[in-house]
């Protein structure tokens, strides 16, 4: 007996009811699998916000601080680190590289972020990609700027453009350094990272701002000629180290953060990321845990609507009694047709979510950094997706023992 | 009415006892019933006489608390639900007094119904016509004489006279043993209803089924072969309210 033909038509007879329940449970299978392919798709792009780097240092703090500031350019370092003790231990064995960078201006509201030429070679994001220019160059002279490619697309910057650096990391700042300056020399290519929301200057540039500046007020007095010879910076605020072996990097982990002459810290950019994660993932949980009581909303939607069918359908029943049905096979029935509607609003749900990625895969990009592939489900989707079957099995015997029980009270006497 | 139980005997209930529920009263209460093979029996009944709880023991759809039910050569006692759902739909056909389609299936998938649910009838039907669908056709057919239906319509344009005929059809196809009427004709006018009834006779005779044809109306027990009245089979009935 092809039950499944059965049901098929009994759910077209019924085809308002039936395509109101599909599409509820579409928007919540949608829903359910877009918040995970976010969900998956922000933590990897978090992951991958650094690759390559072994250690972070900076001013003793803590290892998020000190990931949040040098890394995510959230936040501020409560201390600077000297120059000369960055220039100790640059120079230990087994230093590959190190990139120094230095925090505390901005450009109407984009970090600005002092650093050595290296980094553009060095610093490596998501699978050891390094940066490129979408346009000119990296710095050469002291006012030389390179920028990321959303402050160029949000403040519509071009090659050769002068920007003025506002002392401190305000949007709105009134001490600002007009007196220099800078002029952009190059544009990198978008990353997905904060590379793209900062503005990057030589150190010698950051040391240059602040030439005739004590504190946060401008001198009166204008005095020396602004060379890189003089301007070797006596502070920065953090750098990145690369070692030549990774086995090394317990080693120099525990000389900097013993380091005698000034109080240290120097984490390991991957644990930071994840115990970074981890504070966010409550969020990211009661996110899930919410489209969940969607889903689960939408299944007793469909009860609803399948108890509410029954009573209409007890002659039905009883005319497939009367025809050699068994209780097993009205059971079935009425199993089949929630399994069927579930099965439909998953197939919806995934053309809505794929549809609505493709849609929105620009915009988020552009708005938020994060980039949504179109991908097929992966493991733990598709696991997802058999408890809604499983779950929709369940829910469906409910109808099923009811029309049990009601065929049994009925026998085959049709009462109209 | 033969009190033995003999090899063609369709339908034998012995000393039934049957409640439908543990506190409520007797339905049924030694009842007694024998129809023998080919016979037409007309079983004559006032509603709440018990017709509708004798069908779905003879159906196999209950089971009596007490005596012995033949159905086709069967001990209905002793077989499991699922073995009497197989006999009902290897064996009887069903007529009910109104609202016997499934209002979703088209004429032709309620008439080939019973054979999604018996071997034996789809078995019989490919046997006479070729395939299940041709002999659903030939039965329709018969059946709309003036023929002008398309048969894969859906049911619920049909009068009630015209889903009769279906429901006949449906009954008769694959050729059951025991063809069980349930006042098939109590919702049609009296033109349909003479109409109705000579397609019936025509058609049971031409299978060669037995016919239990239960009624409060007397207007057609002339037909059948030997008449019986609910108080016969139900002699200690106690009234169900």
């Amino acid at each position: 007996m092809n039950l499944r033909l059965l049901a098929k038509k009994s759910l077209k007879s019924r085809r308002p009811t039936a395509l109101l329940t599909i599409f509820s449970i579409a928007m919540s299978v949608a829903l359910l699998l877009g918040v995970e392919k976010v969900r998956v798709n922000a933590q990897s792009s978090f992951a991958n916000t650094i690759s390559g780097t072994d250690l972070i240092v900076g001013a003793r703090s803590g290892s998020i601080q000190l990931l949040l500031y040098s890394v995510f350019r959230i936040g501020d370092a409560t201390n600077n680190i000297s120059f000369k003790s960055y220039q100790d231990i640059a120079q230990q064995k087994g230093v590959k590289w190190t990139i120094p960078i230095s925090l505390g201006d901005s450009h109407r509201g984009f970090r600005v972020m002092g650093t050595s030429r290296d980094y553009f070679s060095v610093y490596q994001y998501g699978e050891k990609r390094t940066l490129e220019f979408a346009f000119g160059k990296q710095f050469e002279g002291v006012f030389d700027a390179v920028i990321g490619s959303e402050v160029a697309n949000a403040l519509n910057y071009a090659i050769g453009d002068k920007v003025i650096v506002s002392h401190g990391t305000g949007s709105a700042s009134f001490a600002q350094h007009k007196d220099k300056p800078f002029i952009i020399s190059g544009i990198l290519k978008h990353t997905g990272t904060p590379v793209d929301r900062t503005l990057h200057v030589s150190l010698a540039g950051i040391e240059a701002m602040h030439v005739n500046w004590q504190g946060a007020v401008k001198k009166r007095k204008a005095s020396k000629a602004l060379t890189e010879a003089n301007l070797q910076p006596e502070s920065i605020t953090a750098f990145l180290v690369g070692l030549d072996s990774k086995i090394a990097s317990f080693k120099m982990q525990r000389y900097i953060n013993e380091y005698k002459s000034e109080p240290l810290l120097a984490i390991f950019p991957g644990i930071a990321l994840h115990e970074l994660w981890n504070l966010m993932s409550v969020a990211e949980k009661a996110l899930l845990i919410i489209s969940m009581f969607v889903v689960l909303a939408a299944l007793t939607g469909m009860l609803a609507v399948s108890l509410a069918g029954l009573n209409e359908r007890r002659r039905e029943v009883a005319i497939l009694r009367s025809v050699g049905a068994s209780h097993w096979h009205i059971m079935g029935l009425l199993i089949t047709e929630t399994v069927l509607l579930t099965i439909a609003g998953i197939l919806l749900g995934l053309a809505l979510l794929y549809l609505g990625i493709a849609l929105a895969q620009p915009i988020i990009e552009k708005n938020y950094g994060l980039f949504i592939p179109v991908t097929a489900p992966n493991i733990r989707e598709l696991g997802m997706v058999c408890v809604l079957l499983i779950a929709s099995f369940i829910v469906g015997l409910v109808p099923a023992y009811r029309a049990y029980k009601n065929s049994l009270a009925d026998g085959m006497s049709i009462r109209s | 009415m033969i009190e033995s139980v003999s090899k063609s005997t369709i339908i034998g209930l012995k000393e039934v006892d049957f409640a439908w529920h543990a506190k409520a009263n007797l339905t049924i209460k030694s009842g007694n019933l024998c129809v023998e093979e080919h016979e037409h029996v007309f079983i004559r009944g006032a509603s709440g006489s018990g017709k509708s709880t004798l069908l779905n023991i003879i159906g196999g759809i209950v089971t009596p608390q007490r005596g012995q039910v033949e159905i086709v050569g069967r001990d209905f006692c002793q077989l499991k639900e699922l073995q009497r759902d197989r006999l009902r739909a290897d064996h009887i056909g069903f007529i009910f007094q109104q609202f016997n389609l499934i209002p979703y299936l088209s004429i032709l998938e309620n008439v080939t119904l019973p054979c999604r649910f018996s071997k034996l009838r789809r078995a019989n039907a490919i046997e006479r016509s070729g395939s299940v669908v041709e002999e659903a056709v030939y039965l329709l057919s018969r059946l709309y004489s003036k023929g002008r239906l398309s048969f894969n319509r859906t049911t619920s344009e049909l009068s009630v006279g015209q889903q009769q005929r279906v429901a006949a059809a449906r009954a008769l196809i694959g050729q059951p043993q025991l063809i069980i009427a349930d006042e098939p004709t109590s919702s049609l006018d009296y033109d349909a209803r003479e109409a109705f009834m000579a397609l019936l006779f025509d058609e049971i005779k031409l299978s060669g089924s037995t016919l239990l044809y239960v009624s409060h109306d007397p207007t057609h027990q002339h037909l059948f072969d030997s008449v019986v009245d609910m108080s016969v089979i139900n002699p200690h009935h106690e009234l169900a309210l």
